[in-house]
């Protein structure tokens, strides 16, 4: 499926989705309640068939915290990312895509250790790289560390 | 670099101070100059500068020319370790550990900015140590991001002169930091 047709599909499937122009990959902005049966949708239907999720970022937007995952279909040979966006840094969350596609567990950990966004639904969400008793997510804009960090 | 400049080292001028006899010198002189052409080194590379250190090892450069040839994938075979990289909060301990295995007399080479001070790019975070000599004793600093591998080179015969000096009757104290 070329990115025009590819397009049309997303945005039948979610109409909320937000179109982003000029990027590398055909990109959109989902709303968080959408995700979990976009991504379902995403795997199981036969068109689509996007069976492997190559990447998941965390990233903090000061205004927002993102999380973005790319997609791609092993056997269509087409691509796809999918953004989603919390407002709140507290307590921000976003469904687990882990029972959807299996790599996302440890991303989604990894996520929550450097980022600090909680993933509804995740098995086993704990720290993957720092330790247990860490305070603060260190790769958060807002992340002060008087010790290490000198500010400039 | 000029043969003049290698020559002059006033460390050496002032490590060749130590006294002794006729007999600990001489036989000091053919253990020195045996530990000194057989320094093996341990397979630890963190990072980039373990690509360069591989370099060095390559035919081109040909670590082996001055007898270090055989890289040990065991510490306790070992007799130098190239901090060759970035060393990060959680991979302190499993260096100190891989050093303290080592067998006596064991040395340190830093290699590149991250070993020597923590480097270019990433010390000011909360995860890099910054410099290598907060967790073991460094014997050689070679700075460079990465170091070319004749200065890894130069580093290395630096440490070799620091090996002839080495004497029976004062054997060396491997210091423990603080």
């Amino acid at each position: 499926m070329d990115n025009a047709a590819l397009k049309e599909r997303i945005l039948g499937l979610v109409p909320e989705a937000e179109f982003v122009e000029n990027k590398q990959f055909l990109t959109f902005i989902i709303p968080p309640a959408k995700m979990h049966d976009l991504a379902r949708s995403l795997k199981s239907e036969a068109d689509l068939a996007f069976d492997y999720l190559f990447c998941l970022t965390g990233v903090d937007m000061v205004k927002y915290l993102e999380v973005v995952y790319h997609l791609e279909s092993t056997s269509h040979r087409h691509m796809l990312v999918l953004k989603v966006r919390t407002t709140d840094r507290e307590n921000g969350a976003v469904d687990t895509v882990c029972d959807i596609w299996r790599t996302a567990e440890f991303h989604e950990r990894e996520v929550y250790d450097l980022m600090g966004i909680r993933f509804t639904n995740h098995p086993d969400l704990r720290r993957l790289f720092l330790e247990e008793g860490w305070k603060g997510h260190p790769l958060r804009k807002d992340y002060v560390d008087e010790v290490n960090i000198v500010e400039l | 670099m000029k043969e003049a400049d290698f020559r002059d080292n006033e460390t050496l001028e002032l490590f060749k101070k130590s006294g002794g006899n006729i007999l600990m010198t001489t036989i000091d002189a053919i253990i020195d100059w045996g530990r000194s052409n057989s320094i093996w080194p341990l397979t630890f590379a963190t990072s980039c500068c373990g690509i360069e250190m591989m370099a060095t090892g390559a035919s081109r450069h040909d670590f082996a020319r001055f007898g270090i040839e055989v890289y040990r994938a065991s510490p306790r075979q070992a007799d130098v370790i190239v901090v060759a990289g970035t060393v990060v909060n959680k991979m302190a301990p499993v260096l100190k550990r891989l050093y303290d295995q080592m067998s006596d007399p064991k040395y340190v080479i830093a290699m590149g900015a991250c070993a020597v001070s923590g480097g270019p790019f990433f010390y000011n975070t909360y995860h890099v140590v910054r410099g290598v000599d907060h967790v073991i004793p460094v014997d050689v600093y070679v700075p460079g991001c990465p170091p070319r591998p004749e200065a890894l080179l130069y580093g290395v015969m630096q440490l070799q002169r620091k090996i002839r000096l080495e004497s029976m009757s004062k054997p060396r104290q491997t210091e423990e930091l603080k």
